[in-house]
């Protein structure tokens, strides 16, 4: 299935009657958009989303086909999808369900647009939040030396003759391991106030720093000759309420306004849920909510232009398999992560499953990992943002077999 | 030579006007003696600015009955105004930080504060830590900032705040213990990362501390021991048996940190990064790691060892570290002979900068290196604090000076003021 939609994407609408029957409008927009050439928004662009704080992998893609799924997890467990309509797993393939708040996310996998990796993080053994973190953001696990992010040696090691200060951004007040080094980026928390609000007197401030403060005087400039904010919302697209919501129109803006993006990132946190996380409801969920729809949200306000983008979520590791005394889960090890986009040949959970029987635990508490994150990663530099070779952005990760996720 | 203006960026929030002068006057030895003893100096004028800030020497219970929770106050049948509201507890720590930063004469207790709290982090914005972080500050962190380093750690490891933030409250022999806090403990606040603990560690001090919790959070929000949750098996930490029984169990683990080489070696260098740079020198650290066994942790003494050391005063060391929003702000006021209410204008500009104070999440804190501070939205968000400083932009806050305003902002904005 994969290969056709792939195929069909890459050739303009040849499989377009089959495939509208059964996606969405705004998934057939993508298949339509294929002869909207030379908009100069063809450029691939890769949008990474960090869920800090570690997020339960087994509550968001959820493995109900485990038989030991519900019973290391008296009360926390998401029941089968049959057993609950409402508060019930959403079926994926018979084995793994979504988190029935990631609802809005369902539609992304029918459409081949979404794919989810399970088992998949770091193969460190760390449990410290920030080591982990540091080691997933630097793409060196176990690595204490390498001090630039693994996004930024992609930059360096693609580098742009015409990039603009906009090449790669952070939708934050402070920049992320992951886009930290030597090749230029742009760290800013509102589109809105990226510059110099002094009204008249602006232009006078900005000559007198112009020369001191080069690069961000030029990305003002170039920001403010793109104007992002006059891109409202498509018709429709509602973000959630929220900082992450605020956060992903931004990067929206961003890739309407051609400004040059080809890397966006953004951090949403609240994942640590050691003490009460909820089933189909509560701390979690509420969690995952606002994520799954700013993501589809994301996705439909974009429409045609994620041909050329592939989302990417991460979190640096997972949770304890077992629920804690606390209706929580403690730290953990392997997780799950989300791929989005044109690209992608999603409708699929890729990565062997490890088991939830004791004897196939990790350390006999958490979750196995088959799938080391740094072969997704590669798989996407690679397929979609077409670096012919990673080692220099993965150093010392020996590549396995390609999981072909785009 | 000792350069005062070194000092007062590094032990102080930087120079007032005059400040350099006045304390050549009084000798660099000697004032930093004083500022190590900040109970001996006089300091009437910055506290009566705090006086209008009710709820900082309010208990707990109080701090809930004032400022209720939304849906309480609505089944009260309260009007909600925005002097009861939980966020005005907020605004209040943050306008006392702000106005200590900026006003106190006790420079040092005021940065070892900042240092300390970070060391320990809290999050203001997880449920209850709304009215158990002001207690926790002042009764916490406060008296010990320049005590024993285990005082310091005991009283963390007794607060609500601390109790609540790392869900050890939860943490039982009957439903099973909770993890969270006793990895933290050994991670962040004493062995760090690489000192030497296990999985099995983390199990087991999470075992000590069953029982450690809080008398009815949303109520009273004080400390509580109970027995019934606490786990009185024997646990092996770190090589160490133990079974003092009850409470004893997680005071004996205090000890056993307090006292662990890995723990001496952390905190000199966390302190040694904060005061000399961000990357420690070798030497530097080892010799206060020896301090720190030596005086069984004596903060006092370690910063006298730092400060009197030669890398301290070493030109590698002179603006080599890159100030944080905190400091940036609190230094520019300082640097105009400015008076601030610390209210919320101020307090904003902190936060877009990247450090919205007692909002930090995760519990390592704020980084402390200069690459962190220093994205291009960051320097904007500076820039625009000078222009609306210097331009008397900024409610509640008022700077003096008779330059033109151009020229302050060009110094403000400048790379060199970013450092201290």
């Amino acid at each position: 299935m994969a290969i056709t939609r792939r195929y069909f994407l890459k050739s303009g609408g040849v499989a377009l009657a089959s495939f509208a029957t059964t996606a969405p409008s705004f998934l057939t927009r993508t298949v339509f958009a294929q002869t909207d050439a030379g908009r100069g928004t063809d450029r691939p662009i890769i949008i990474a989303i960090f869920q800090r704080g570690a997020a339960d992998g087994i509550s968001m893609v959820v493995p109900f086909g485990d038989k030991n799924y519900s019973a290391v997890r008296p009360q926390i467990a998401i029941p089968e999808p049959a057993r609950n309509a409402t508060e019930g797993a959403i079926d994926l393939d018979g084995f793994f369900g979504l988190h029935p708040s990631l609802e809005s996310l369902k539609p992304l996998f029918d459409a081949g647009q979404l794919a989810i990796v399970h088992a998949v993080g770091s193969p460190d053994n760390t449990r410290s939040h920030f080591d982990a973190q540091d080691y997933m953001e630097s793409g060196a696990p176990g690595n204490k030396s390498v001090s630039d992010g693994w996004l930024n040696r992609y930059l360096q090691a693609s580098p742009s003759p015409d990039a603009t200060p906009f090449r790669a951004v952070a939708l934050n007040a402070t920049l992320p391991r992951s886009l930290s080094g030597s090749a230029p980026t742009v760290a800013m928390q509102r589109v809105t106030d990226f510059g110099i609000r002094s009204g008249q007197a602006s232009p006078e401030i900005e000559a007198m720093f112009a020369d001191v403060y080069k690069d961000t005087f030029d990305a003002v400039k170039k920001l403010r000759s793109v104007n992002p904010q006059q891109y409202g919302p498509a018709s429709g697209v509602q973000y959630p309420n929220s900082a992450f919501g605020q956060t992903l129109l931004q990067v929206a803006q961003l890739v309407k306004s051609s400004v040059g993006l080809q890397v966006a990132f953004a951090d949403v946190g609240g994942w640590d849920t050691h003490a009460n996380q909820g089933a189909a409801r509560g701390q979690l969920a509420n969690r995952l909510k606002e994520f799954g729809d700013g993501i589809s949200a994301l996705y439909r306000d974009l429409g045609d232009r994620m041909r050329n983008v592939v989302i990417l979520t991460m979190t640096e590791f997972g949770r304890a398999i077992r629920q804690n005394g606390s209706g929580g889960t403690d730290h953990g090890h392997a997780s799950c992560l989300f791929v989005a986009g044109g690209p992608v040949k999603g409708g699929k959970v890729y990565g062997r499953w490890p088991g939830l029987a004791l004897e196939q635990l990790h350390e006999g508490r958490d979750l196995a990992l088959t799938t080391d994150f740094r072969a997704v990663f590669s798989d996407i530099l690679t397929g979609h943002m077409g670096v012919k070779d990673v080692s220099k952005v993965f150093p010392g990760f020996r590549k396995t077999a390609p999981l072909e996720i785009v | 030579m000792q350069d005062t203006d070194h000092l007062l960026n590094r032990i102080a929030f930087g120079p007032r006007p005059g400040d350099v002068v006045r304390i050549q006057e009084v000798g660099f030895e000697k004032y930093f003696e004083q500022q190590l003893h900040p109970d001996r100096i006089e300091d009437n004028a910055a506290e009566a600015r705090l006086a209008n800030l009710n709820s900082l020497q309010m208990r707990t219970a109080d701090l809930y009955d004032r400022y209720r929770p939304p849906r309480q106050a609505r089944q009260l049948q309260m009007r909600p105004m925005f002097q009861n509201v939980p966020q005005q507890i907020l605004q209040e720590l943050q306008a006392q930080k702000v106005i200590r930063a900026v006003h106190s004469e006790r420079q040092l207790q005021e940065v070892m504060t900042d240092f300390w709290f970070n060391h320990f982090n809290v999050f203001w914005g997880k449920n209850a830590d709304r009215w158990l972080t002001t207690n926790y500050e002042m009764t916490a962190i406060r008296p010990h900032v320049l005590g024993k380093f285990k005082d310091l750690l005991g009283a963390t490891a007794k607060s609500p705040a601390m109790l609540f933030y790392l869900d050890n409250h939860l943490s039982s022999s009957i439903k099973g213990i909770n993890e969270n806090y006793a990895r933290e403990l050994m991670e962040l606040h004493t062995l760090g990362v690489d000192g030497g603990y296990t999985q099995k560690d983390v199990q087991e001090v999470a075992r000590a501390f069953t029982g450690w919790s809080i008398d009815r959070p949303q109520v009273t929000g004080e400390f509580m021991f109970r027995p019934r949750m606490h786990d009185n098996g024997d646990k092996f930490i770190l090589g160490h048996k133990v079974n003092a029984g009850g409470m004893r169990d997680g005071e004996a683990v205090i000890d056993i940190l307090a006292d662990h080489p890995s723990t001496a070696r952390f905190i000199s260098t966390k302190l040694v990064r904060r005061f000399v740079s961000d990357d420690p020198p070798a030497n530097l650290v080892r010799h206060i790691g020896e301090v720190y066994r030596k005086t069984d942790g004596d903060i006092r003494d370690m910063m006298r060892a730092i400060v009197t050391s030669k890398e301290f005063q070493s030109r590698d060391a002179i603006a080599a570290k890159t100030k944080t929003p905190f400091e940036y702000v609190v230094s520019a006021i300082r640097s105009l002979d400015g008076t601030t209410d610390g209210s919320r204008p101020v307090v904003q500009a902190i936060a877009r900068m990247g450090q919205p104070l007692y909002q930090c999440q995760p519990p390592v804190g704020y980084p402390d290196h200069g690459d962190h501070w220093m994205s291009n939205g960051a320097i904007l968000e500076r820039l625009n604090f000078a222009v609306a400083l210097a331009g008397k932009n900024i409610p509640g806050t008022l700077v003096n000076f008779d330059e033109p305003v151009k020229a302050v902002v060009a110094r403000l904005g400048s790379p060199e003021f970013q450092k201290r």
